[in-house]
């Protein structure tokens, strides 16, 4: 099968171990060029270790990846300013304010966006002069996701980018990847929000035990695996948040 | 003007090392450690032990007769401070310890009787430096000539052996903890790991801490000395080549070594028990505030192998003896050798994930 574009993601047979705990175990996956993809999954389930593998940070115990039909061992350099990434936790410097930040991570990429523009799309314009200690969870984690944009990446790695951030910071979150995809950019994310994976990927995959257990569009999965005899009869008109949403607003509280 | 601001906003060597500058203005603690607290330790200690000049030798002149011409006599010494007392006076300054010898002219036949007690050393130093001072009042001269040289002047007192030593103690401290700490803490708050996430040169990343390293030693070095110089008069008869060398030399080597240490461990604290572990023994015996020959000669061939050591020899050689570079081969040679074993280590055990 030969493709005009190469896949921005093939792995095959990916095993990772740790000692004697296998993280991952024989993972075969591919992610189209401009696709939105969710691993879902519990903790521990090899989410993280997966897509640290992908994004180089990790080396596997064994099998293949292939990003843009390339490799890491190959063409790690080229790779690196393709890549945009935001891991799961990271603490940037403290006493470094946003402009600063995204100024640093600017200088890192060869090609890339205007560092201003970059703190108005993650709405951080008016905290551009202050430290990284003194901004909220999800003013930290705009940041983040502002360093990985930074360098104009075509594949958007985000590992659990909204944990533990309020409705708004979310929504903002969504609106930024999708903005993204529509310049043709390709994401990969972690969430263990099923309802940030149904509204922001194209394609989900679900992970247990290393494996992966099942992969498809949200409808397919849910045609597949959802009995419809366990779903609760009356048709919903929306969802709680839906509610938190309508009566709280939308714009941010920071 | 705004071109050269854009190619400096987009030269990850200027944007790291400003990241390590700002974050190291940032931190009160940190400048405290590297710029204030050599010059505090050197101010208190310089104060404590600075030389008062030589202790005065008390004398008691019983009263009547030639009193007051004996007083004029024995006072010629400058050192000497006399006091004219009645005989029962005199007896009891010196039974208090008041004075140091009693002077009595007042017998008939002009000799001058001194009373003192013979197992007090300083009376019998004031017998000596009295009855000089009358023999010479008298007419003797002195038929071997002789020189004194004094201890007081500047180069040969505490304070100059102790500030190159706190200079050494400083650029140890800066390199251990500037680098090796920093560096952990980066580790340890997955900062290194997302910084390696981007195209970022690791070279380029070493090469900021150098810079930064050498902008903080240019600030660090010249402050302190001129502290020293303007506030104690230390000396600083040395090239400026050559002291500057020297600090370059024993900055990079600490720098290294902290680069060594946090290479692989993933808990700051563990770091910080290393640095401690390392630095204790040559903050004790690398001469920073006594030297080392004051340990057993046994343990010399270890002490002088230690970089702290190396580096305070070199510095007191360069600062206060005006060494010149080259006679400072061994320690600069040292400091070299300890620098390349700490660089070649860390570059095979360095763990940028």
């Amino acid at each position: 099968m030969i493709e005009s574009t190469p896949a921005a993601v093939v792995c095959r047979g990916l095993k990772k171990s740790f000692g004697d705990v296998c993280a991952v175990d024989g993972l075969d996956l591919t992610i189209h060029a401009g696709e939105c993809f969710g691993l879902l999954g519990p903790n521990g389930a090899g989410k993280t270790t997966t897509i640290e593998i992908l994004e180089g940070l990790t080396d596997e115990s064994a099998g293949e990846v292939q990003l843009f039909g390339m490799t890491w061992k190959t063409d790690a350099a080229r790779l690196r300013e393709r890549l945009g990434i935001s891991l799961q936790e990271t603490h940037l410097p403290e006493r470094l304010t946003v402009r600063e930040t995204v100024r640093l991570f600017r200088s890192l990429f060869r090609k890339g966006r205007d560092v201003e523009e970059t703190i108005e799309l993650v709405a951080l314009g008016e905290k551009a002069s202050a430290r990284y200690e003194t901004l909220s969870g999800g003013q930290k984690q705009r940041l983040a996701v502002a360093c990985a944009l930074v360098g104009s990446p075509d594949l958007l790695f985000l590992d659990e980018p909204t944990t533990g951030l309020d409705p708004q910071s979310r929504r903002l979150l969504w609106e930024v990847i999708r903005t993204f995809r529509r310049g043709g950019g390709t994401v990969v994310l972690t969430t263990h929000y099923m309802d940030e994976a149904e509204e922001l990927c194209d394609r989900i995959g679900i992970v247990d035990h290393g494996k992966l257990i099942a992969i498809g569009t949200p409808e397919d999965l849910i045609r597949a695996h959802v009995d419809p005899a366990n779903v609760r009869p009356a048709e919903r008109l929306g969802t709680l948040e839906d509610v938190f949403m309508t009566l709280t607003g939308r714009h941010l509280r920071e | 003007m705004s071109d050269l601001n854009a190619r400096l906003a987009r030269s990850p060597v200027i944007q790291l090392a400003l990241m390590r500058l700002r974050l190291f203005l940032r931190e009160p603690g940190g400048l405290f450690w590297t710029f204030g607290f050599p010059i505090i330790v050197s101010f208190i200690l310089g104060l404590a032990f600075r030389n008062k000049g030589p202790e005065p030798i008390f004398v008691a002149v019983v009263g009547g007769g030639h009193a007051d011409e004996l007083k004029r006599t024995i006072e010629q010494d400058p050192t000497v401070r006399v006091t004219v007392y009645s005989r029962d006076e005199a007896r009891e300054a010196l039974r208090l310890g008041r004075v140091s010898i009693v002077a009595d002219e007042s017998g008939s036949n002009g000799t001058v009787s001194y009373r003192f007690d013979d197992s007090r050393p300083e009376s019998r130093l004031a017998r000596l430096v009295v009855d000089n001072a009358l023999q010479r009042a008298a007419g003797r001269s002195d038929p071997k000539g002789t020189e004194d040289s004094k201890l007081t002047e500047p180069g040969a007192r505490y304070i100059d052996f102790l500030v190159p030593g706190l200079l050494g103690l400083g650029l140890m401290s800066t390199g251990l903890w500037g680098i090796g700490f920093s560096l952990s803490e980066m580790r340890t708050r997955k900062l290194l790991k997302r910084l390696v996430a981007t195209p970022m040169r690791k070279s380029d990343f070493l090469f900021s801490f150098l810079v930064v390293r050498l902008f903080i030693l240019l600030i660090e070095v010249p402050s302190f000395l001129a502290f020293a110089h303007l506030v104690f008069d230390v000396p600083i008869r040395g090239s400026l080549f050559a002291i500057s060398a020297v600090a370059f030399m024993g900055a990079m080597t600490f720098a290294t070594l902290g680069l060594l240490i946090a290479s692989r461990t993933e808990s700051s604290h563990v770091v910080s028990g290393i640095i401690n572990v390392i630095s204790f023994p040559m903050y004790l015996c690398s001469g920073v505030f006594f030297s080392y020959e004051r340990f057993p000669a046994f343990l010399h061939p270890f002490i002088r192998v230690f970089p702290l050591t190396m580096l305070i020899q070199a510095l007191r050689s360069s600062i206060i003896d005006g060494a010149a570079l080259g006679s400072l081969l061994v320690p600069l040679f040292t400091l070299f050798a300890w620098w390349a074993a700490c660089f070649g280590l860390a570059l095979k055990l360095f763990r940028w994930r």
